[in-house]
This record gives C-alpha cells, structure tokens and sequence, in this order.
C-alpha cells in the first residue's frame, strides 16, 4: 500500500494506526516517490540529500573548528545543523567533503580556509604569537593573584606563631588540660552550630 | 497616547535630573531638610515612568501601526500575551522597560528601607533617579532610539515579531534578566550613599543585603531561563554558546556571587570592606558594560539588537560612572580600614577570599575573551574569532576549582582551623568524592574532565550532606526534636547559611549537567514516510525513529508543516515526537521572516531525544531531520530550580520563634551538648 498523508491521518485515528503505518513498506528512498506537500513553500530551502560524509566524526571535527561565514557566529557544523535558512554552512560544507574525498588532511583544510578567509575564520585563535597571550592572561593574573594571596597570608601566620610564642605556650597548656581534642572540637562545633 | 509618552519621559527625565541634582546640592550645603523633596522626586520618577510605559502598551494593543514601534514587532494576528512582551522585544521598548523597572525600584527602595538608614535615603534617591534619567535621555536624544516615533505613513498590519521570541522562555528570560540587571541599581546606590554620607559601618550593606540577594535570584532565573530558551529554540541542542551576549549576563552573576560570599566575611569580622565596595561599584559598572555589548554592535553577537550609536551611550556613561565612583572610594579609602586582619591560611575567611579570587578570575577571563578580538585587533590588525574552543580551554579548569572551593569553604572553621578539625572535617566530604571517581571509572567512563567534574561534585555533595546532618543530629541531641522536624527547623533558624548550601546543591546540579552534554550524540538524516533510522544513546539503548508523515496547517499566525516520528527505545514504542517549520503570516496572509523551527523533545532525567525538522527541501514529504541524544540536561533545569529556591531560602524575610523543647534546665546563653565526654 502506498503511504499517503490522507492515509496517514486516517490510520492515526484508528486504533493500531501506527503500527498499520510501521508495517507499511517505506514509500521509496529517493523523493520522488513521496508524496508531494500542499504548501512547500513553508518547510525549508533546497538541500542535499543526507550522504555519508555528513555524519563523519573527521567532517564534523573540522567544521566544528571553522566559522561560518554567513556572520551568524555559529561553527560551520552547528550552523549547517541549526539554521536551515543559511545558504552559506550548505556550500561550505560541500567543500570540506570534497576536500576530504580528494584526500586532504584536516590540518590541510583547516589551512586553506584560513589562508583563503583569514584568521578570524576559526572558532579559536591558534595558540601562537599574541594569541598566547589570550590562552595565559587569565590563568596568569589568577595564579599571581593566588600565589601573592597566599604569601601574605603565610607570611601573617608566621608572623603571629613568633610573636605569640608564649600565648602558644598557654594554649599548649590549656590545651594539655582540656578532657580530650576530640571533645572540645564537637564542643566548637556544637558552639558554631549554635552561633551561626 | 504618544504624545503623553512623551511628555511623560521628558516629566521623568527633568524630575530625575533635578531630584538627583538635589541629593548631591544637599550633600555639598548640608541641608538635610531638602531629603524629602528628594526622595519624593524617585516616586514622581516612578509615576511618570509609568505613565509612559503605559502608553506604549496603549499603542502595542491598539495596534497604532502609526507608532514605528508598534509596526516593527507586532502584527494583528500576535497573540495578546506576545503584545505585552513585544514592549521589551525591541531596543527601544526595552530601554523603556529598563528606565520603568529602575523607576520602580528606585520608589520600592525608598518605601522599604527602614528608617534607621534614612540618612541614606537621599542619596539613594540621587544615584537610581540620575541612572533612570540617564536611560531616558538615551530614548530622548539617542538616534532612532524614541519608542514613542511615529511613521509618515500607517502600514494596514505591522511586521510581526521575530518567530524566535514566540516562545514561553522569552516572556520570562529577558524581563527576569533585566530585573537582575536593573535591580543591581539599588545596592550601587546604596554603596555611593555610604561613600557619600561616610556612614561606612555594616550598616549599608544591612540595608542593601537583600536587594543584592533579589538581584541575583533575578539573574540566575533569567540567565537559566535564557538557557531553557536557546536549548528549544535555536535548535543547536546546546545551553551555552559562549555568545558576548551571553558572557555579558554571567559577568555580574559571577561577581555578584562573589560580593554575596566576601560581605560575610564583612559582616562578621570587619574584614574585606574596601574590596566589598569596589566589587558591587564593579558589579553595576558590568551590568552597564553588557548593555553597551548588546546595544552598540562592537562585538557580533546572535543576541544583540541592531547595530546603532545608542551603544556609545552607555560607554560614555560607563567610564563617566567608573570614574565618579572609584574616585569616591579612593577618597573614602582611609574610612574603610579593616577591623580585624586575616589569621591564618586555613581559616573560613582565606576560603572565601579564594572563591572570590575564583569567581573575579573566571569573570575577568570571560570578560577578557569576549573582549580578546578587539584587543587583538588593537595590537595585530588582524580579525580573529574567540568562540567556545577558546571559552571551554580557559574556564573549564577555573570552573572546576571553584567547584571545589565551593566544596571546602564550608568545612573551613572561623579565624583559624585547627588540623584536627581539618581533618574530621575531611573526611566524609573526600571519600565521597573518591567513592564517586571509582564508582564512574567501574562503570567505564574514562573523560578525564568528566572525571574531575563529577568527582568534585560528589565531594561537594558529601560536604553538604554532612553540613545538613551534623545541623540535624545536634537539634536531635539537644532538643530531642525529629530528624525531619529537626531538620525544618535548623533550615528555619539559619536560613543564610542552609539557603546558601541549598543554592550549592543548584550549582552542583547545574557541572553535572553540563558534564552530561559533553557525551551528547547527533546525527543527520533523511527520511520518507515509513521509513527508520536508529540513534545510539550515551546510557548504552537504542532510539529507533520512524517517520509518520508530514501535517500542515494553519494557526493563528502561523502555517505549521509538523512531523511526526514514532519512537521505540530497544525495540519498545514509547511514543511519538514531533517537530514543526513554521511560517509565520501577517494578518493577510503575507510570510513574515524566515521559516522557523520548533524542536520535537522528548524529556526524561536521564536524557533528552531531540528532534529538528530541518525542512522537506523537495516539496515532498521527504524529510531532513537532526537528531541529538542529549544526556542530562534535565539536571539543569532541575538544578535552577534549586539554585533559586535556595537563594529565595536565603533571603527569605523574619521567620516563625521556634520553640525548643530542652532537656534539662540549662544556665542564660546557650546548651551544648557532648556526647562522649569523659565526666
């Protein structure tokens, strides 16, 4: 039986339509045997047909590191799988295919874009010259920031065990004299539990 | 109507302007006596506001196409509730909506704070009353930027609004976000009224404590709204796209969270009050910096309204704040001396101090790669793109040590930690970590990030939980309450601290789910009716898909061609799913954009199958879809939910007297009691 959209909605409505549909043989695999739709105007801009290349792990690597050059600011791969009105992700990716199924290395391809849309063509500046400094900067500034922080705070706890040898001394003593550590930390804990 | 939308901004505009002008003539003559008048003036502010963003809805809802406005983002088929929300879908709208909503705040300020800071008051009038002034001379003199404009000409149907803000997300997530944004007005102020008054004990913060709290609730609804949004509508299957715009709502999130942790260093020992001015004067100044991002074109962004000189606006009143209110801090600097100094390395306060160094880091890192291009422009003449690879290599790590701190604050002891308590502090917290690690590596996974993320996570659960069940067992012990009851009222009693641990929970949830999108599956397909393909989940099942057909049509402003794919997981039918394009019409039939996609989910906790009909490019029913496994992203939802529930906990006003029933007649102060303690 040919699948048809009236015959579909009817066998919706019917109990065990779906499976009536799942048991039907698929309309064809190439479009001209699917049925034709009343407005076609509405569902999208012509494309390829899905090929084996679209779904590959080395494809998508590549795009997911290039920009689209439609402006939308989305990587090649994202773009050509979101926004379905572009017509620039389509055609750059059948670039990137044939360049694949000419043999070139992703490295290659990734090369002639950047030598053929510049730099700003990948999602993320390569890792050399002044861009290093892009990748450092912030870890930088955090770890000086931490690292002097951290000195000042060292620095502050020495000075306070010097200066206060014997008020350690007393709290040695005190603490000698306390039942059990263990006890007078619940007791701290009991305490902060109370005051916070 | 216009004509009082006009006369009402420039009412607003004058008063604001005078009224701040008074605050700061009193200041300078020392004549208290005028603080009446200009307080009054935020609620005329206010009022006139109003006025004028009612006559904008007038207009939106009467359709007067004559209003440009009116013509550029409604038509006469958009459904009513889209009509209130097209008042902020446009940049003139939403300056109006920002000026009105800071008028609000600027009168709910002045009519809830407590008389105690009514010193402060005026000057509190002064800065929200100058900040809303300076809004509505940018729709006053700002090129095209006149909500009120009026066309030549009355188109007979206006142009619609963008398909993408037909959706539920976007009539909560920018009005929540600008909420966040605006609201942070009142806690600057508040800073610049201490500054100015040199009333620099606790007391501002007392006052505006809850305000920055409400300011942040506001901003992470709106932030994890916007993510629900761009999730099921731009139909990528992502959350967080490292977009300028994006970056620009998460800068004051992040320093926000860090003024809510140091200014309780501030309340309880004194300390960090220099760097708790600067961080909420920082604070505002980036709700501005974003504002100039999204309106002035500087940097590409999906989100951002139409390139104009309005920007250049906000940067001019940028610098102008920056300047004004670090040179008030800078001659108020010897008045915010320090009461107590740090003590030791393992204290409380040296943990908060690192989760502030985290949380500034990681905003000055995503501050400096949105702003990287420029700079690099600046420096090479050469364009470059900094997107999420950059984004992800940079603050992944930064985002994991903050997850950590966020696990060994809490376990850090006041003033000083001794090793012991260190130690037993530890513990739990750490093999709960460690348990997590191995569990996931028996289980195979083998991401080291992964690892890291959810490994932390586990230690950050562990803290909690034993945070919350040393709270519970010590009013179990001393006031033989219930666990549950116990439990209630720990909560009840110490709200900040337990809201705080809750808001933790939230924030845990949320690395957990941006964990699980790192193992997300997608794949490309085209289909004839009748026709399967098949779908490998990350959780090791296999989705089967089988194309139903294709319906079409009409709604109210629309033409809808949906899809319909059954589904079966492991050979078992669990349903149908389906994905629309959407052509949206004027009221006469005439397309309206581009078609628009609306994304076919099908949702549980452990993932999401996620549909997109990418069209029937041959005018048959032959249909191109994308299909995306996407594991745990209910966890972010989940874990925003939390988050606000926890901050709302947090700040959460009085709270019931709770009664203790106590074992034994106890001396004045309080009881402790020791288990265990040799007699």
């Amino acid at each position: 039986m040919k699948s048809t959209r009236r015959g579909f909605l009817a066998a919706l409505l019917t109990a065990g339509g779906a499976r009536t549909l799942l048991a039907q043989e698929p309309s064809g695999g190439d479009s001209l045997s699917a049925d034709p739709l009343r407005q076609p105007w509405n569902v999208g801009i012509q494309r390829d047909t899905v090929g084996v290349l679209d779904n590959d792990p080395v494809v998508i690597a590549i795009e997911r590191r290039l920009r689209c050059t439609c402006g939308c600011t989305l990587d090649m791969y994202t773009c050509r799988t979101t926004d379905f009105t572009c017509t620039y992700s389509p055609e750059l990716h059948r670039e990137v295919v044939a360049m694949i199924e000419a043999g070139k290395t992703p490295e290659e391809i990734i090369a002639f874009y950047v030598e053929r849309d510049g730099e700003a063509v990948l999602m993320a500046p390569p890792a050399e010259g002044f861009n290093i400094a892009g990748y450092l900067v912030p870890g930088l500034v955090i770890a000086t920031v931490g690292l002097g922080l951290g000195a000042y705070l060292s620095r502050r706890r020495d000075v306070e065990s010097g200066s206060d040898v014997a008020a350690g001394r007393d709290a040695a003593a005190a603490e000698a004299a306390a039942p059990d550590a263990e006890a007078a930390e619940r007791l701290r804990r009991a305490l902060d539990e109370v005051e916070s | 109507m216009t004509l009082l939308g006009h006369f009402a901004l420039w009412a607003a505009f004058l008063i604001g302007v005078w009224s701040a002008g008074l605050a700061f003539f009193a200041r300078w003559q020392d004549r208290p006596e005028l603080s009446l008048a200009i307080r009054r003036g935020s609620y005329a502010v206010c009022a006139a506001l109003l006025v004028a963003s009612a006559a904008l809805w007038k207009g939106l809802f009467s359709h007067d196409f004559n209003i440009e406005y009116v013509a550029a983002y409604t038509s006469r088929n958009l459904p009513e509730y889209y009509l209130v929300t097209a008042f902020w879908a446009g940049q003139k709208g939403s300056l109006l909506f920002w000026a009105v909503v800071l008028g609000i705040f600027g009168a709910l300020a002045q009519a809830l704070t407590s008389n105690r800071f009514k010193d402060l008051l005026p000057y509190v009038a002064g800065v929200t009353n100058i900040t809303a002034a300076f809004f509505i001379a940018v729709m006053l003199f700002g090129e095209g930027a006149n909500p009120f404009e009026r066309l030549s000409f009355t188109p007979a149907d206006g142009r619609g609004l963008n398909p993408q803000l037909q959706n539920p997300g976007m009539i909560a997530h920018p009005p929540t976000l600008y909420l966040g944004y605006i609201s942070l007005a009142v806690p600057f102020a508040f800073a610049i009224a201490a500054l100015m008054a040199r009333r620099l004990d606790a007391g501002w913060i007392i006052a505006m404590r809850k305000w920055a709290l409400a300011s942040w609730i506001f901003l992470s609804i709106g932030i994890t709204i916007g993510m629900w949004w761009a999730y099921l509508e731009l139909g990528w299957g992502g959350v967080w796209a490292w977009d300028p715009v994006e970056n620009a709502s998460l800068l004051p999130w992040l320093t926000l969270t860090a003024f809510l942790h140091s200014v309780m260093i501030q309340e309880k020992r004194g300390m960090l009050k220099r760097w708790n001015m600067g961080l909420i004067i920082g604070t505002f100044l980036l709700t501005i910096f974003g504002t100039f991002i999204t309106r002035s074109g500087v940097i590409a962004s999906v989100h951002s309204f139409t390139q104009s000189s309005v920007g250049y606006f906000f940067l001019g009143f940028l610098l102008v704040t920056a300047i004004l209110s670090f040179t008030l801090l800078y001659t108020r600097w010897p008045d915010l001396e320090p009461e107590a100094e740090l003590e030791s390395l393992a204290s409380r306060e040296a943990a908060f101090l690192f989760n502030n160094l985290a949380l500034v880091g990681i905003a000055f890192s995503v501050m400096w790669g949105t702003l990287f291009p420029i700079i690099s422009e600046a420096v090479r003449g050469t364009k470059i793109t900094v997107g999420p690879p950059f984004f992800n290599k940079v603050n992944i790590p930064l985002g994991l040590f903050l997850l950590l701190l966020t696990g060994i604050g809490p376990l850090i002891a006041w003033r000083k930690a001794s090793a012991a308590n260190l130690q037993r502090q530890f513990i739990v917290p750490t093999v709960t970590g460690l348990v997590t690690t191995v569990a996931l590596l028996l289980a195979g996974l083998r991401d080291g990030w992964a690892l890291a993320a959810l490994g932390i996570s586990g230690f950050v659960v562990g803290t909690i939980g034993q945070e919350f069940w040393r709270g519970v067992r010590a009013r179990h012990v001393m006031h033989d309450e219930s666990i549950p009851v116990a439990l209630v009222r720990l909560m009840g009693r110490n709200r900040r601290r337990y809201g705080g641990y809750i808001v933790h929970v939230g924030i845990v949830l949320y690395f957990v789910a941006f964990t699980g999108l790192a193992f997300r599956t997608k794949a490309e397909v085209d289909l004839v009716p009748g026709q399967s393909t098949t779908i490998a989940s990350p959780f090791g099942w296999t989705y089967e898909l089988t194309h139903l057909g294709i319906s079409q049509y009409s709604a109210l402003n629309r033409q809808v061609s949906a899809a319909t794919l059954e589904v079966k997981r492991d050979g078992v039918r669990i349903g149908t799913i389906k994905s629309e394009k959407r052509q949206h019409v004027d009221s006469f039939g005439n397309r309206l954009f581009e078609p628009s996609t609306e994304v076919g989910l099908r949702s549980d906790l452990r993932e999401d199958l996620y549909v997109v009909y990418g069209g029937s490019p041959d005018g048959t029913e032959r249909s191109h879809f994308v299909l995306q496994v996407n594991p745990l992203v209910a966890w972010f939802w989940i874990g925003g939910a939390v988050l606000v529930l926890g901050g709302m906990l947090t700040m959460w006003p009085g709270g019931p007297q709770v009664k203790t029933k106590r074992r034994a007649p106890v001396q004045a102060g309080y009881e402790a009691t020791l288990t265990g303690m040799p007699s």
